[in-house]
């Protein structure tokens, strides 16, 4: 459904020119443009505003922004996949949208409080987003070759760790926003180091996997038509589960243990081929459930208000609750941009963005930005098939399905599906480490997708092996 | 490596499936509860955010919705609360509304299928609707003298003005009243004191008596009586009737005397003329009797009585009761018994005979405006049918001019001739010894009639003992009003 540019199927590469998709990527670019403008005029006259600085700073930041990271792709990657920029670009405009209407809501607020206006979030904003292009452009620009982020996978895999550990162990007033010891705040700039932490673990691992592949594949004792791994096997496995029970015990963040395990879960299926890791993985997984149930309690009263948010609607099930109210009251078709009250909901421009948008798009909203997700994960998926190299695969499988989950667990979170657990909805929110830290989770999509996608230098129109053959080709080892 | 990773997609799309059903789930199946919510604020600050319409009256804005500055954009005001709240009735989010915020809601709130146009622009833009305008058939002139001359004596009654011709309602006031202002607080708090302190308060100043409760017509009725009489071709004016002082019921022991026991009149009989003059309770009684349970009973619902009726607020019907045998139809031929009316009702009756006979729909809704005040719509007057012949209405005319004529009290006017009657009608438990309800019902000019009012003073006003009169009591309220509404002064 979400594919209809097929040249990115490889074909077996012809000696003429492979079209690059550039065209098409600014062609939907512009299109995401044209569609953010018509956003924000219409917050604009739904909140009875007059077509102010702001709107022609954003605009014209937004197009410049855009323009040149389209021209970098052209330059550092241009076989790359023409679908998932725009996906982006259209993604963080409305975000920008969202937060400039938000920022409205805050204004009026305070005036009618007889406050002095509160500082508009979207400058910062639009700054992060440029900082987020930069790191997107400096990626593109550094990494030639993704093969060669394989050589440095314990480093990153060493910093992740420590980047994730971090908040945890710095004492609470530099890292704890909200419960949640996430950040690492030095004066006015704060950042979110597990962002970033979560591109360089899924680094290590992919590279990790790889080069360890053939220990894990050794079959082990035969069970209900299941390959069981040797237990010695199950050491990285451990090392995940523990990663995510660190990451819950110290920084009290059920959303990133849950991302983080999940995305090494996949990682080890996809490279092992084999579903009993994955069986075993839920077990674990249930197993810690049940284990944080019991002994903390923020877990209990994270699942006690997933159970009933109105039990306690004016404390704990406040912000669920609202968030309802917010997605109920925009129902179908949504309140129209800037008609609504998304800002009755607490985080309404970060952990609650989707309520911001459900309530003022609809139903009908919330499906196109959904779509919009799947079509950017699956061109990460689709580039993960397309890629030649084993490390490839499970680097953009890792990035893309790293997008999924969290979509999947911040959405699933704001509109009560799963329990509620603090993370933002990547290019949408409001937060800068976020922000950033996906623009260079998309710069690797991109150069993963090149490498799909671009002829190939050295075999040229060699045509590929036989099927029975797939699994066995050749990976440049790191060195 | 590359199923695992088609499986991936695979569940990455199941995943993105369980999201939109159960998007699906919060947005429309459960979506009427979670708006509806009480405890969802939005509702609330919808209504408020929303520009309401404004009630006018001949060029006065009695109610508008003014932007603030606080985070619930508009504030209703209500200018001369008190005096226009029997009208407008209060818009509260909280406690709900009444009067015209509630009964010409779908115009104020813009959600009117006249204002269509309007929405769909609005629809198109989404912009926020706004409500359209509603003006009103009050002359703030004379209900502002009509609430004043109630107010002023603390009587707790009611007025009612009505143009014969059209059925416009002039003047719809009813005390004591209340200030709609504080139930639109934007304070939930003040809202709620309000309310509270509204309900607390005895008589209650939150019924609306003009349309809301009914009273025995006492006297008053005498003029249906009258009119079924002249109708029936068997009486005229000099048809002689009983001046017994007191009767006894037929069929039982119990006697119904004239006011203080009088005799109507020196001789053994009087006319007709002079027991309507008079009042002769006996003499009512005895034509009530002869007339029959059913002409009494015509004539009654062909001047509107038992019918329904909006304003467009709902009136309380107005009823004769049972009549089950001769006794009744004695007692009820006086507006007592289970005979009740509103004061709209009595107001109705007078406007009618003023009329020529021809009962006109009453109606407080002159035109709906657009947001832009553009008309969209014009009240027509609404016949509702004939009550009595042209020529009986003149006499009955002739007949109430004889009675104001020989009225005292206060506050004639001089070169204006009025048309009236007035009415005293015991009520409650013990009547005898509770101060009645007194009524004054006229109109003015009587050859060129302009204005029809009905006055009711529950339990004899000011005066609050047993021999309070209409004429003493309603009168002078009556011929306040009707001098206001022919543009003189108070």
């Amino acid at each position: 459904m979400a594919a209809p540019d097929l040249r990115t199927d490889a074909a077996p590469p012809t000696p003429a020119p492979l079209p690059t998709g550039r065209g098409i990527e600014l062609v939907l670019l512009a299109f995401a443009a044209v569609l953010v403008t018509s956003a924000l005029v219409l917050v604009e006259a739904n909140q009875e505003q007059e077509l102010t600085r702001v709107l022609v700073f954003v605009g014209l930041a937004y197009l410049g922004l855009f323009t040149i990271a389209h021209f970098a792709v052209r330059k550092f990657a241009p076989y790359a996949d023409p679908l998932i920029l725009p996906c982006v670009a259209l993604l963080n405009g409305l975000g920008l949208v969202m937060i400039h209407r938000l920022d409205l809501a805050e204004i009026d607020q305070a005036l009618a409080l007889g406050r002095s206006a509160p500082a508009e979030l979207i400058g910062r904003q639009i700054a992060w987003t440029a900082v987020g292009l930069a790191l997107f452009v400096a990626v593109l620009w550094v990494v030639r070759d993704h093969r060669t982020l394989a050589r440095y996978g314990y480093t990153a895999g060493f910093v992740g760790i420590v980047l994730l550990a971090l908040p945890g162990l710095l004492p609470s007033s530099i890292s704890e926003v909200n419960g949640a010891k996430l950040w690492i705040r030095v004066g006015p700039v704060g950042i979110q180091p597990g962002e970033f932490a979560k591109i360089l673990l899924i680094v290590f691992f992919a590279a990790f996997l790889v080069q360890k592949r053939d220990l894990f594949t050794t079959a082990g004792r035969r069970f209900l038509g299941m390959e069981l791994p040797r237990a010695r096997d199950l050491a990285p496995l451990l090392l995940a589960w523990g990663l995510s029970v660190g990451v819950l015990v110290l920084e009290r963040d059920l959303g990133t243990s849950l991302l983080f395990f999940g995305i090494l879960l996949v990682l080890l299926y996809v490279t092992t081929e084999r579903v009993s890791w994955m069986l075993i993985g839920l077990a674990f997984f249930f197993a810690g459930c049940v284990i944080a149930y019991q002994l903390f309690g923020h877990v209990r009263v994270r699942v006690q208000v997933w159970m009933d948010p109105f039990a306690d609607f004016n404390n704990t099930g406040f912000q669920i609750g609202q968030a309802l109210f917010s997605l109920g009251t925009g129902g179908v078709g949504g309140t129209g941009l800037g008609a609504g009250r998304p800002d009755l909901v607490p985080f309404a421009e970060s952990d609650f963005m989707l309520s911001s948008l459900g309530e003022e798009l609809g139903l009908i909203g919330l499906a196109a930005i959904l779509v919009v997700y799947l079509v950017l994960i699956t061109r990460g998926l689709r580039s993960a098939l397309a890629v030649r190299d084993s490390f490839g695969k499970l680097l953009a499988t890792g990035l893309a399905f790293a997008l999924a989950l969290q979509i999947f667990i911040v959405i699933g979170g704001a509109s009560k599906l799963i329990p509620l657990t603090g993370l933002t909805l990547p290019f949408l929110s409001y937060g800068g480490s976020s922000l950033v830290a996906n623009y260079a989770l998309v710069a690797l999509l991109l150069r993963i997708s090149h490498a799909a996608r671009a002829p190939l230098p050295r075999r040229p129109a060699t045509p590929l092996p036989p099927i029975a053959e797939a699994g066995t080709e050749l990976v440049e080892r790191p060195r | 490596m590359n199923t695992p990773v088609r499986r991936v997609a695979i569940a990455v799309m199941v995943m993105i499936l369980l999201l939109m059903s159960n998007l699906t789930y919060v947005q429309v199946v459960k979506a009427g509860d979670y708006r509806n919510d009480p405890r969802n604020q939005r509702v609330l600050l919808a209504e408020y955010s929303r520009k309401r319409g404004q009630i006018s009256a001949n060029g006065q804005i009695l109610a508008s919705s003014v932007e603030t500055d606080d985070r619930l954009r508009y504030q209703r005001q209500y200018s001369d609360g008190p005096v226009y709240a029997p009208v407008t009735g209060y818009y509260s989010v909280i406690f709900g509304s009444s009067g015209i915020e509630r009964a010409s809601d779908s115009v104020l709130n813009g959600s009117d299928d006249r204002l269509f146009g309007r929405r769909l622009s609005d629809l198109i833009t989404g912009r926020d609707p706004s409500g359209g305008n509603v003006v009103l058939t009050i002359d703030p002139n004379v209900q502002q003298t009509a609430y004043d001359q109630l107010e002023r004596k603390g009587y707790t009654g009611s007025v009612v003005a009505i143009r014969p011709q059209t059925g416009e309602i002039l003047a719809m006031a009813s005390t004591p009243s209340f200030d709609p202002n504080p139930l639109a607080s934007h304070s939930s708090d003040q809202q709620t004191a309000a309310w509270k302190a509204d309900n607390n308060a005895e008589p209650s100043p939150l019924i609306n008596r003009a349309i809301s409760e009914t009273y025995p017509p006492g006297s008053t009725f005498k003029l249906i009586d009258t009119a079924a009489a002249l109708s029936s071709g068997r009486f005229t004016p000099d048809s002689q009737l009983t001046a017994a002082p007191r009767i006894t019921l037929q069929g039982t022991n119990t006697t119904l005397e004239n006011f203080n026991g009088n005799a109507c009149g020196t001789s053994a009989t009087a006319s007709l003329r002079d027991a309507l003059q008079r009042s002769c309770n006996t003499a009512f009684a005895q034509l009530g009797a002869d007339l029959g349970e059913q002409a009494i009973r015509d004539q009654a619902n062909a001047f509107g009585i038992g019918q329904s009726l909006s304003v467009p607020m709902q009136v309380a019907p107005s009823t004769i009761g049972d009549i089950p045998d001769t006794a009744a139809l004695q007692q009820s031929s006086i507006g007592q018994r289970d005979v009740a009316l509103t004061p709209l009702q009595n107001a109705m009756i007078v406007a009618t005979i003023a009329n020529g006979g021809q009962v006109m729909a009453p109606y407080l809704v002159k035109e709906v405006q657009s947001q832009e005040l553009d008309p969209v719509a014009t009240t027509e007057p609404d016949r509702l049918g004939r009550a009595i012949d042209p020529s009986v209405a003149r006499t009955l005319t002739e007949l109430m001019v004889n009675n104001e004529n020989s009225y005292s009290g206060a506050g004639k006017i001089t070169g204006v001739q009025i048309a009236a009657k007035t009415g005293t009608a015991e009520h409650g438990n013990d009547p005898k010894n509770t101060p009645p309800h007194v009524w004054y019902v006229g109109f003015a000019p009587a050859d060129n009639p302009q204005v029809a009012v009905a006055v009711l003073v529950e339990s004899g006003g000011d005066r609050n003992d047993l021999a309070a009169t209409g004429g003493a009591v309603a009168a002078p309220i009556g011929r306040a009003v009707i001098r206001a509404a022919l543009g003189g002064g108070q």
